[in-house]
């Protein structure tokens, strides 16, 4: 299942759906990694709302493309993880350090614009 | 709810699947929706590891009861290359992926009960229970 990628102003906005495959993310990956180099954007917000499992994969896959994309030279949010979702994860093992998170979309939009704000004035 | 159900795993759909049958059978027995996550999760790195280490295997999901305490039984079997150093394979590396990058100390702090009998070139059986929890 795709994931669609929505532009919102100098952000992409990828909303996942549903249960993702293995493949489906690293799609979205790719996708993610191509698309802020074409529409030049400076933040990406992954919302993973609809998950309801965030496995070792998902986790590790996630924090690749949140890497990736910062070599691109853009921000990545990952927001709307679930309360129980966050429990397994920690019981597990799984984080996303330095990986930046945010409650839901609004969240993780407002911190975008501010950072990429405060990139813009330092430059 | 009788009788155990199986999942052929063989793709990475069918983890989708079998998590999915997992929590299904987690809110029937009446598992806290915490634990019917827990559950889900633990079923996707055990069914992971057969599609990557042993390409195809089987998870059957019973419920299960002792006294007046109801559960989930887990068992996933396959006929791959197994663990040589199974105790090796359970030390957490502090996070995933390290170890073997099994997975396996991480999921067994997710289950109640967790055991790996693995015989290398004849497969691994990951039998894992968990009992409902009251929290009240």
């Amino acid at each position: 299942m795709e994931v669609p990628i929505l532009k919102q102003g100098g952000h992409l906005i990828a909303a996942i759906q549903a249960a993702l495959t293995d493949a489906d993310l690293i799609r979205l990956q790719d996708a993610l990694v191509e698309q802020v180099g074409r529409y030049r954007s400076k933040g990406v917000i992954i919302d993973v709302t609809a998950l309801d499992v965030m496995d070792s994969f998902a986790t590790r896959t996630l924090r690749s493309m949140a890497h990736m994309i910062k070599l691109r030279g853009a921000e990545t949010v990952i927001c709307g993880i679930q309360p129980e979702v966050a429990f397994a994860m920690v019981q597990l093992g799984l984080t996303l350090e330095g990986i930046s998170t945010a409650l839901d979309l609004e969240e993780g939009l407002a911190l975008l614009n501010r950072r990429t704000v405060n990139s813009n004035q330092s430059v | 709810m009788e009788g155990e159900t199986r999942v052929h795993i063989g793709s990475e759909i069918d983890i989708i699947e079998a998590r999915e049958r997992g929590r299904t059978i987690g809110k029937l027995v009446g598992f806290h929706p915490v634990d019917q996550t827990i559950i889900a999760t633990a079923i996707s790195e055990i069914a992971r590891n057969i599609i990557f280490f042993a390409k195809q295997g089987t998870m059957s999901f019973e419920v299960i009861a002792e006294g007046n305490r109801r559960g989930i039984l887990i068992v996933a079997k396959d006929s791959g290359p197994g663990i040589a150093d199974i105790s090796m394979a359970m030390q957490d590396g502090y996070s995933t992926s390290r170890g073997l990058g099994l997975g396996l100390p991480g999921v067994r702090r997710l289950m109640d009960e967790f055991q790996v009998i693995s015989i290398v070139g004849k497969g691994t059986t990951v039998t894992m229970k968990k009992w409902v929890a009251h929290y009240d």
